[in-house]
Parts: structure tokens; C-alpha cells; sequence
């Protein structure tokens, strides 16, 4: 590592959005020739700190210095033009057009006016090979796997900007083979003196491409240490943390309730999402699915539910074999599920917090017998006061309400269907404190009722709280089950830092 | 071989099967007369076609070109006879005004961020419109440079007439070709058609290039009016309803994908020929009804479309197993 002054360096960056604190006062340095891993929890900070790098957002305070002199990016082209440039783990480049045209939009070679092909594709081979790619440029982009894709999208951001490099989940949807093409790259990149911020979920490729490695939490820093002299244990507690400051509980409930499984799942689960998995559920138990981001953990729910059909195994409930494909199979067994992302996947904004509640059993009902209205007015005045949805009335669009209001909404929605088993994913990211206690007291009353829960989330103090069971997800496996006394934040920890699957 | 020239390819096929097959029954059909008249009958489709593959290349479409073709003709009709302007200078005046309206109506597409089947059929109406204001009634042309152009035309061995209009389309044609494939905007048309927003990221200027896009749809509706003026020697309001349908159908047919982003304009010139081919075949057989040109048109779209949502399924089924990757 160079001792001399940094390639780039964020000072006290602060950025706030509406509500949040996104980034506070968060300082970050890269080196030439180094590559630096930026890890955190969705919300951390990460995206947003990259954003104010590139120029995506303009930071609100703080200093950006690149190579000795401030900058302060507008856009992402400004950015590029500095010698930042950014590859995402969707690649940013145009499948309709060739290769060669992907890597010289904007700056073709040019005679007359006209675009001269035959230098641009030579150039572009030549750019290519020296990323070890021989490929025909004059193909469409679209034709090639996403390893390769994402070598034309590095190449192109190397070759425009030059000096730092930000890649943002690039192996997300590699295999490993692939991963080590992308690597070679990086390292081949490192060597030639420039600085690349690594952004993974995944810790076994954060250890071995990286020089030092940033963590952030809830928009803070939270430390800055060579990777080498990092272990994986104190990584996860950097990266995971102890949030809840009045610690309820120091381990897993133990009152499990015993008696039959309500539905038995075997050897279920879709290549590519979860590998295979048994798992039992009993009537008024919680189980709770540790993991990092990326691990699994959301695919494990989408599997069950039928979001994505499982291709192996099958669910019984006592003799009787259920159809899971698709979530209406789902939901006509019994099943909820609140999905992670309850903007996109969840509410409809625009329609009213009646309309939204009412929506899933209407839905299940089919649309020959709808809900009448004065039953949908009672049904909406029950779950508004039963839940303590803060809203002036029952006909308030819903995108108008806070973020813990939406998620008692949603939560209103399947409470409204009755479900035997409800699967709530991240049910307390983005409320605040006073919604996050309502809803882990929602969900201990849910179980007390007899319905049986999967509760997926990043707050392991969360999941020790109401968990009977807990599922530890990693690198889509389920490689470990803590029930009763062990469940412990140390134990979760250990369980998703370990080294290896097949030792847990 | 390269997946993005197989819709090209497959129209080029139609078309020399349809030649084919009308040459089995009319062996006349291949004689220069024949070839000279499917230009001229459909130069003014032919050039409103090239405005309009840039416009779906782009992801786009143009409801307005129709009207566009009406309004010009009216507009040189009155102006030759209520001015004592040379149509030289009155075609100038009608470029500048439908280029600009073309690009009015891409900058309201993307400064307003309105879909553009909107902002284009509120030009279409207002196209149709300003038509109507200038004259109700067909106005006949009778200015005598118009004759010198009528007469204009090169013989073809064979006897062919080439004639300007036909001559004009294809030169049209070709300087469409060299701009999609040779130049810049035309990179950056593709490239809109891919994504704007990755275009956006990746620098292509996409309000200049939208806003270019429309002009010179414009630009092109306004050429196709004069060409269909020299055509019929007249102004009509209510000529050529629909016509901004058939530039769709014909570049579709010339395998441009309808979602934007992969096709050629050398295709288009195909699409219009197949289109004119089926007219002339009915023609020549002389007991069927026109209609059937409309219903084989309405078969081969929908052929177009199966083949280019077949090529879609299989290219990326193809992406799944990796190509290419050392």
C-alpha cells in the first residue's frame, strides 16, 4: 500500500433525505493500486455514499477529494469525466447494440462525419484482450453471458475514466467460474495502478479480492481494517451489530409448542433461489431466518409461498400433498406473505387503506363475489384500531401514510384472509422505533393465537426475541437450526460467519 | 449468424417467394414497367416509412405523418394558387413548418415526459385540422413546374420508368441507411430504443436525439407530401387517412422490432415493396377485391410479430448458456 497522500478521499460525507439520516458523517479513503470492500445491511449507507461519489446524489456536507483536488460531481458523467467510473450488478449497457458500439458510444472514431466500423472493432479487440476476452465485437451484446457483459461494462468504465473504479455487487448473478474471470480483471486492474471500491454480500469473495474492507451501519461508519487482520466473527458483528438498546431477552423462547407439524415441507426448494431444505411448522410458532443479505433468506420465503415454484420436494399437510406453485395455490392453503420490498411488491399507494386491506380476500374470494361494502368499511375500522394504524380515516390513500402505517397495512391485509401461516420478510426495515415494538407485539399475539410464522430479518436481537426456532441462511443453503436456548445473537453470528457450508 | 439480421433476412425471403410466386402467374410482373410503376405507386409511403423506422427505433411511434402528408398537400395547393410563389419556394416554406412541428412534437415527448402515442395523435388531429382550414375541397395543382416534374424520369432497359418521385424514394432510402448506420445519431437512435435511461447514464444526449427523431419524421411526412402532390397533381384534406397505419405495418413487416432498438431501414424499403407487391398482384388478377391487399397485410403482421416474438424466446434462451466467455 502506498503510504503517499490517497487516490480519493471522502471527508465527514452527510447526506438526508425526508426523515433519515441516509449518511452522517462518514469518512472513506482508497488508494491507488488497492481494493477497498464497502460492506453493510440494505440501509446502511452504502448505495448512498456511492451515489454521492459518482454524482448520482449531490452530498448535503462533507469534502470528496480526488487526487489532491476537491470535486464536487453533478451527475455521473461529470463523475466519469473526473476518472470515477461505476459498474452495477445490472449491467448499465445497451443488449441491442455490439459490443463495439457498447464501448464506444458516445466517442466512436469518426471520418467525414461518418463512423468508421472497421477502426472502431479493432479497437475494441484490442481493448478486450487485454481483459483475456476474444469475442466477435461486432455481435450484439445481448448474445453474451453476464461475466462477459459485465468485462465489456469494466472495460468500458476503465477506459472513459481511469483512475477509480466503483463495482456495485458486480458477481451478484455470476457463477463461480464466472467470478473468477471477473477477479482476474480486478486484480489485473489493481496492478495497474488503480483504485477499485468493491461492493458484495458475499464474504468469501469481500476476503479474497480485498486489501481493506469499510463497513457501515445505519448510515454511520462503524470502521475501517485491513482485511487481513479481519475475522469473519468480528466482521458479521460490525456489519450486523447490537441495535436494540434495552436487550429483552438473551436467548430463543423456549415454550415451544410440540404436537403435529401443520404442514411438513421436504427436500424443497428451486435451483438457483435455495437449495434444498426441510422445515416444520407448528401451529403458534414463530420461526425466525437469520442470514445476510443476498444469503437466501428472502428466496426461502418466495420459495414456500410460490413466488418462484419450488422444483424439488413437496409440502404435506398430514396425508394430503398441496399444490404450492404459484401464490395463489398459496394463499388458498392459508398462506400470507409481506414481502420485503412494501413499495414495489406490497401496497398500492394510490389506492385507500380500505381498498388495500380488503384486496387479498377479495382476491381469494374471486371477483363474482365481492366484499360488500359496509362488511370492507367494518372490516377496515377493526384492523385500523386493532393494529393502531395512524391514518384520519379508512379511505386515506395509502402511499399518504408513514412506513410503519403501510406495513400494519399490509400486515391488516393477510390478517383479513385468516392465514394459517404468515411469512413476513423484514417486517420492521424503515419504521420507526415506536411502529418496530408494536409490530415484534403484533406478531408474539399472532402466535398466541395459534398461527404459525416465518419471520425473516437482518436485527438479530429481533429474532431472538420472538423466535421458538431459528433458520441460519447462507450462500442458499439452510446451514443451521437454533432452537430454544441457543438461540443467541453469538451462536447466529458464528452460524453465518462460518467459513465453510458443510461444517455447520 | 448474427441473430439481429434473421427478421431482415425473413422478409427479404417473403418477398422474393411473393415475386415468385406472382411471376409464376404473371410473367409480365418482372418486367421494368412493373418494377418502375411499384415505385413511383408507393414513393410517398416509402419516404414517411424511413422517418417512421427511426421513430420505432427509437422505442417511439409517429400517429401524426398521415395528417402531415394531407396538410402539405393543401398547403402547396393554395399557396401555388392564391401566391405567385415558384413551388420551389413554397416546398422550402412547407419543410421548415412540418420539420418543425415534428420537433415540437419530440421536445413535448420528452420535456413533458408524455408517451408519445399521445403527443403524436394530438398532432395528428391538429395536422388533419390545419388541413381542413386551408381548404375543404380537393384544390387541383396546375402550376407548369409541376408538368416538368411529372415528366421527369429515367428509362430503364426494359422500358421501366424511373420516375423523380420513385427515384427520390429510393434515394431517401439511402441516405436513411447511411445515417442509421454510419453516423452518431443514428448509434445513439439504437441505443435510445435499448433503454433511455441507460443511454442517459451511458451520455447519449436524449432530449437532442428525441427531439431529431421527430424532426425528421417530420421532415420526411413533408417530403412524402410533396412527392403526393407530384403523385395525384392535387390537395386534399382528406387524402391519405391512415397512412401513418400502413408506414407502421410496413416497417414492422421489414422486421424492425415494434418495442424499439433492433431492425433496418433497409427492411423498410422491403416492407413497402411486399405491401405494393400484393397490391399489384391483385391488380393484375383483376377479380379480386382490394380489400384482400389489407387482410394479407393484416396476415404477414401478424407473422412478423409471432417470428419476432420467437427470436426474443430464443435469444435469450441461448444467453442462458453462456457464449462467447473464454
Amino acid at each position: 500500500m502506498t503510504e503517499s497522500q490517497p487516490l480519493l478521499s471522502a471527508r465527514a460525507v452527510t447526506k438526508v433525505f425526508p426523515g433519515t439520516v441516509a449518511l452522517d458523517k462518514v469518512d472513506f479513503t482508497l488508494h491507488a493500486g488497492e481494493v477497498h470492500a464497502l460492506l453493510g445491511e440494505n440501509g446502511a449507507g452504502k448505495s448512498t455514499l456511492i451515489k454521492c461519489l459518482t454524482g448520482a446524489y449531490r452530498r448535503d456536507s462533507g469534502e470528496i477529494v480526488l487526487d489532491g483536488r476537491a470535486i464536487d460531481p453533478r451527475n455521473t458523467l461529470e463523475a466519469q469525466s473526473f476518472g470515477i467510473g461505476t459498474v452495477y450488478q445490472e449491467v448499465n449497457l445497451l443488449p441491442n447494440l455490439s459490443v463495439a458500439e457498447n464501448l464506444y458510444l458516445g466517442h466512436q472514431p469518426t471520418r467525414w462525419g461518418l463512423i468508421t466500423g472497421a477502426a472502431m472493432k479493432a479497437g475494441a479487440r484490442r481493448t478486450l484482450s487485454q481483459y483475456g476476452l476474444d469475442i466477435d465485437v461486432s455481435r450484439n451484446l445481448e448474445e453474451f453471458s453476464v461475466a462477459v457483459q459485465q468485462v465489456v461494462a469494466i472495460a468500458r468504465a476503465v477506459s472513459l475514466s481511469g483512475k477509480v473504479l466503483i463495482l456495485d455487487e458486480p458477481t451478484a448473478s455470476l457463477d463461480a467460474q464466472e467470478v473468477r474471470l471477473l477477479f482476474d480483471v480486478v486484480r489485473s486492474l489493481k496492478e495497474r495502478g488503480l483504485g477499485i471500491v468493491f461492493i458484495s454480500h458475499f464474504l468469501d469473495q469481500v476476503f479474497e479480492i480485498s486489501d481493506r474492507i469499510t463497513v457501515l451501519r445505519n448510515g454511520r461508519l462503524v470502521g475501517t481494517q485491513m482485511a487481513a487482520e479481519l475475522d469473519r466473527v468480528n466482521l458479521v458483528n460490525m456489519m450486523l451489530g447490537r441495535e436494540l438498546v434495552e436487550e429483552t431477552r438473551q436467548s430463543g423462547r423456549t415454550e415451544r409448542p410440540d404436537g403435529p407439524p401443520l404442514i411438513r415441507f421436504s427436500n424443497f426448494g428451486r435451483a438457483g433461489k435455495i437449495a434444498p431444505f426441510d422445515l416444520d411448522i407448528r401451529k403458534g410458532e414463530v420461526i425466525g431466518v437469520a442470514g445476510l443479505l443476498g444469503s437466501g433468506r428472502t428466496e426461502t420465503a418466495e420459495v414456500l409461498f410460490g413466488v418462484s415454484a419450488h422444483d424439488s420436494g413437496s409440502a404435506v399437510e398430514g396425508e394430503e400433498t398441496l399444490p404450492l406453485g404459484t401464490p395463489r395455490n398459496a394463499i388458498a392453503h392459508g398462506f400470507g406473505f409481506c414481502p420485503e420490498d412494501r413499495k414495489s411488491d406490497g401496497i398500492i399507494g394510490d389506492l385507500s387503506v380500505r381498498e388495500n386491506i380488503v384486496l387479498a380476500l377479495q382476491a381469494r374470494l374471486g371477483w363474482t363475489r365481492p366484499v360488500p361494502a359496509r362488511e370492507q368499511a367494518a372490516m377496515a375500522e377493526e384492523f385500523i384500531g386493532r393494529l393502531d394504524i395512524r391514518t384520519p380515516n379508512a379511505e386515506k390513500p395509502v402511499g399518504q401514510l408513514s412506513g410503519g402505517n403501510q406495513q400494519k397495512v399490509i400486515l391488516a391485509r393477510w390478517l383479513a384472509t385468516n392465514p394459517r401461516f404468515l411469512i413476513l420478510d423484514e417486517p420492521t426495515r424503515g419504521i420507526d422505533v415506536g411502529a418496530h415494538a408494536e409490530i415484534i407485539r403484533l406478531i408474539e399475539e399472532l402466535c398466541e393465537q395459534g398461527m404459525a410464522l416465518l419471520v425473516i430479518s437482518s436485527e438479530l436481537d429481533e429474532l431472538v426475541a420472538y423466535s421458538h426456532r431459528v433458520i441460519v441462511v447462507r450462500d442458499r443453503h439452510h446451514v443451521a437450526e437454533l432452537a430454544g436456548e441457543d438461540i443467541t445473537t453469538d451462536n447466529m453470528v458464528a452460524a453465518i460467519a462460518a467459513p465453510e457450508r458443510e461444517d455447520a | 449468424m448474427n441473430a439481429r439480421t434473421l427478421p431482415l433476412l425473413a422478409t427479404l425471403a417473403i418477398f422474393l417467394v411473393a415475386y415468385a410466386v406472382c411471376y409464376a402467374q404473371f410473367p409480365a410482373m418482372l418486367s421494368t414497367r412493373v418494377i418502375g410503376n411499384l415505385l413511383t405507386d408507393n414513393a410517398f409511403l416509402g419516404i414517411v416509412a424511413v422517418g417512421m423506422t427511426f421513430v420505432i427505433l427509437s422505442g417511439g411511434i409517429d400517429l401524426s405523418v398521415g395528417s402531415v402528408i394531407a396538410f402539405s398537400g393543401v398547403f402547396i395547393a393554395v399557396l401555388l394558387r392564391d401566391t405567385g410563389l415558384h413551388p420551389l419556394i413554397v416546398f422550402a416554406v412547407l419543410l421548415v413548418v412540418t420539420t418543425a412541428f415534428g420537433a415540437a412534437m419530440g421536445a413535448i415527448i420528452h420535456g413533458l415526459e408524455m408517451p408519445p402515442f399521445i403527443v403524436t395523435l394530438a398532432g395528428m388531429f391538429l395536422a388533419r385540422g390545419m388541413a381542413y382550414v386551408f381548404s375543404i375541397d380537393s384544390v387541383p395543382i396546375t402550376h407548369e413546374f409541376y408538368d416538368t416534374l411529372q415528366d421527369l424520369y429515367w428509362l430503364m432497359p426494359g422500358k421501366g420508368r424511373l420516375t423523380l418521385i420513385g427515384g427520390t424514394m429510393l434515394v431517401v432510402f439511402l441516405a436513411g441507411i447511411v445515417v442509421a448506420h454510419w453516423t452518431r445519431f443514428g448509434t445513439n437512435v439504437y441505443a435510445l430504443g435499448g433503454g433511455a435511461q441507460t443511454a442517459h447514464l451511458m451520455g447519449v444526449p436524449v432530449g437532442r436525439t428525441t427531439i431529431a427523431i421527430y424532426a425528421l419524421s417530420g421532415f420526411l411526412a413533408g417530403l412524402s407530401g410533396i412527392v403526393f402532390s407530384i403523385y395525384t397533381s392535387a390537395g386534399y384534406s382528406l387524402a391519405t387517412v391512415g397512412v401513418e397505419l400502413d408506414a407502421i405495418a410496413a416497417v414492422v413487416i421489414g422486421g424492425t422490432l415494434l418495442t424499439g432498438g433492433s431492425g433496418f431501414v433497409a427492411g423498410t424499403l422491403i416492407g413497402v415493396l411486399i405491401m405494393g407487391l400484393i397490391q399489384t398482384y391483385i391488380i393484375f388478377d383483376g377479380t379480386l377485391s382490394s380489400w384482400w391487399t389489407k387482410i394479407l397485410i393484416g396476415v404477414l403482421l401478424f407473422a412478423f410479430i409471432a417470428l419476432q416474438k420467437g427470436l426474443v424466446w430464443l435469444t435469450s434462451r441461448e444467453r442462458r448458456s453462456p457464449a462467447g466467455a473464454r
